[in-house]
C-alpha cells in the first residue's frame, strides 16, 4: 500500500491561453493535514476539483490511495470525501434523509447506526428531522461535515471548512477535525483564508500563486523562513513579491 | 458485496433523494398530475361535443367513439411521452436548484448510474401523473385507456423510450450550456407534437414534413394507436418502426450525453452548471 495518500505530478489546467494550474507537484503522506493557501485565483478549488475528479487536467498525473484519477477515479472517490460550504445539500430533505442519501452513495453498511454515531460525534440529534434549508451557518457546516464523514473517509477535502462561521463554531469544527485525524489516520487536504486555522491544523502548507506552488514547509518553517510570528504575514509577504525566500532557490 | 448491488445501492440513493423530496412537497406531487389532467379535461369535453355531433349526424355508430377514443388515447399516451421526458430533465435540474450536483458528482456515482436514477425517477413521476387522468377519462367519458389490451404496455414503451431520449439531449444541452437552457425542459417534446401525428394520420401533413414524422417513433406509435383503435387492429410493422426508431435515437442520445459529460468535466462546468 503506499505511504502517499496523494501523489501529483506537474498538474497543469489551462483555458484557452489562461493557465490556472501551472505544472504543480506535491503529495501528502497518510495522516497528514495538508493546506493549500493562496489568494483568489491562485487555483485552489481548480487543484481541489481536479483532485476530486470534477475537472479533467490539461497535463499531468493525480494518484489517490493508490489509484490513477484518469482512469479508476470511482475506486479513490468511494475511500474520499469532501465538504465545502458553496456545495449544498437538498434543503428542503431533512438531516438525515440527506445522511441516508449519502449513506447509499457510498455504500455505507448499516447506515442507521452511521448517522446515529455521527449525530452523537457532531451533537446533531435534536437537528435530524429538521429540514436543511432551516439550519444556521454552524449548524449546515456540521452537517456537511457530517455528510462528508458517512463513509469513514481515509481521504477528507475540505475547501474553506469553517467559512463563514462565528469564532466559536469555528474552533469547534477545527477541534473536532483535529481529533478525528488523531482518531482515524485520515488525511485532509483543505483550502482555507483563515492562516490561524493553518497553522493550528496543519503539518503542510503549499503556498500557491498564479497557479504555481510558490513555497511549500510546515508552518514553522515558513515562519522561520520568512521571519514572521505568522502564517499571515508570510501570506501577504507572497502575495505582495515582499520576499527574497524563493528567489533564494528554497522555495519549490 | 456484489457490483450490481453496490450499483444498485447508489442508484436507490438518488431514486430515494426525489421521493423524499416528493413526500415533503405537495405543489411538487400536484403538479405532476395538474397538467395531465387539465389537457384531458379540455381534449376530453371537446371530444365529447364533436362525437355527440357526430353521432347526431350520422346516427348511432362506432364512428363518434372511434373518433373521441382517438382522440382520447392520443391525449393520454403523448403525456406518457411528455412526463417521461420531463421526468427525466426536471429531476436532473432539482440537482442544480438544490446546488447539489457538486456532491453527487464527487461521490462514486457512475454516470450511468445517475442516468439509472433519473430514468427510475421518471417513470414513477409519468405514473403518478398519468395514471389519475386515466382514471379520469374512465369516469368522465367512459373511455378505457386499458382495452387496447396487451398492445397498450408496446405504445406506452416505445412512448417512455421517446421521452428519455429527448430528456437525455435536453441534460447534455444543460450540461453545455447550463441552466439557461432549462426552459427546454418543459419545452422541447412539445416542439415534436406536430410531428408525432398524435391526432391524425401522417399523411395528412405536408409531404415536405413526412420525413421528419416517420423518423419519429411516436409517429409511428399513434399510427398503431389509431389502428388499434378503429378496427382492432395490431400494426407490427408501426411498432417494428417504433423499436427501431428509439434504438437509434437512444444510441445517439447517450453517446451525446457521454460527450457532454466529459466536455463538461474538461471545461469545469460542473463547478458552475447552476450559473
Amino acid at each position: 500500500m503506499p505511504s502517499d495518500v496523494i501523489t501529483v505530478e506537474n498538474l497543469t489546467k489551462s483555458y484557452g491561453d489562461t493557465l490556472a494550474v501551472d505544472a504543480i507537484s506535491f503529495a501528502a503522506p497518510r495522516g497528514a493535514t495538508v493546506a493549500l493557501l493562496g489568494g483568489n485565483g491562485a487555483g485552489k478549488t481548480t487543484t481541489i476539483a481536479m483532485l476530486l475528479g470534477l475537472l479533467v487536467p490539461t497535463a499531468g498525473s493525480i494518484r489517490i490511495l493508490g489509484h490513477d484519477m484518469a482512469h479508476d477515479r470511482f475506486a479513490a472517490l468511494a475511500r474520499m470525501n469532501f465538504s465545502s460550504p458553496y456545495v449544498a445539500l437538498p434543503q428542503r430533505l431533512s438531516v438525515a434523509e440527506n445522511l441516508r442519501i449519502y449513506g447509499h452513495l457510498y455504500n455505507v453498511a448499516r447506515i442507521e447506526r452511521r448517522i446515529a454515531e455521527l449525530a452523537d460525534e457532531l451533537d446533531l440529534n435534536e437537528l435530524l428531522d429538521r429540514p436543511a434549508g432551516q439550519l444556521s451557518a454552524g449548524q449546515k457546516t456540521r452537517v456537511a461535515l457530517a455528510k462528508s464523514l458517512i463513509n469513514r473517509p481515509e481521504l477528507l477535502l475540505l475547501d474553506e471548512p469553517t467559512a463563514s462561521l462565528d469564532p466559536d463554531s469555528g474552533d469547534l469544527v477545527r477541534s473536532w477535525l483535529e481529533r478525528y485525524r488523531a482518531e482515524s489516520g485520515c488525511t485532509i487536504l483543505l483550502a482555507s483564508h483563515n492562516m490561524a486555522e493553518v497553522e493550528r491544523l496543519c503539518s503542510t502548507v503549499l503556498m500557491l500563486k498564479r497557479g504555481r506552488i510558490v513555497d511549500q514547509g510546515t508552518p514553522d518553517e515558513l515562519l522561520t523562513r520568512y521571519g514572521r510570528d505568522d502564517l499571515e504575514a508570510v501570506f501577504l509577504d507572497i502575495a505582495r513579491n515582499r520576499t527574497t525566500a524563493f528567489a533564494h532557490g528554497t522555495a519549490v | 458485496m456484489s457490483p450490481v448491488i453496490v450499483s444498485g445501492r447508489r442508484v436507490w440513493g438518488l431514486v430515494y433523494r426525489h421521493l423524499a423530496l416528493y413526500r415533503r412537497s405537495w405543489p411538487r406531487l400536484l403538479e405532476l398530475a395538474y397538467w395531465p389532467t387539465l389537457q384531458l379535461c379540455i381534449w376530453g369535453f371537446t371530444a365529447s361535443f364533436f362525437a355527440a355531433r357526430l353521432g347526431a349526424a350520422s346516427g348511432p355508430s362506432g364512428m363518434a367513439a372511434a373518433a373521441l377514443g382517438m382522440l382520447l388515447g392520443g391525449v393520454l399516451l403523448w403525456e406518457v411521452a411528455v412526463r417521461s421526458q420531463m421526468g427525466v430533465a426536471i429531476s436532473f435540474l432539482e440537482e442544480i436548484w438544490s446546488r447539489n450536483l457538486g456532491h453527487v458528482f464527487v461521490s462514486p456515482l457512475r454516470p450511468w448510474e445517475l442516468v439509472a436514477a433519473l430514468l427510475s425517477v421518471s417513470v414513477l413521476r409519468m405514473l403518478a401523473g398519468v395514471l389519475p387522468a386515466v382514471l379520469l377519462a374512465w369516469l368522465l367519458y367512459a373511455f378505457n385507456l386499458f382495452a387496447l389490451g396487451p398492445v397498450l404496455v408496446l405504445f406506452a414503451i416505445n412512448l417512455i423510450a421517446m421521452g428519455w431520449w429527448v430528456a437525455l439531449g435536453v441534460v447534455s444541452l444543460i450540461l453545455r450550456h447550463g441552466a439557461g437552457a432549462e426552459a427546454l425542459a418543459w419545452s422541447v417534446l412539445f416542439a415534436l407534437t406536430p410531428f408525432s401525428c398524435v391526432f391524425y394520420p401522417v399523411r395528412i401533413l405536408p409531404a415536405a414534413v413526412r420525413p421528419i414524422a416517420l423518423a419519429l417513433p411516436s409517429a409511428h406509435v399513434f399510427e398503431g394507436m389509431r389502428a388499434a383503435i378503429s378496427g382492432g387492429v395490431t400494426r407490427w410493422d408501426e411498432l417494428g418502426w417504433a423499436f427501431l426508431l428509439n434504438g437509434v435515437w437512444m444510441c445517439a442520445a447517450v453517446v451525446l450525453f457521454m460527450r457532454q459529460f466529459h466536455a463538461a468535466r474538461v471545461r469545469g462546468a460542473l463547478l458552475a452548471i447552476g450559473e
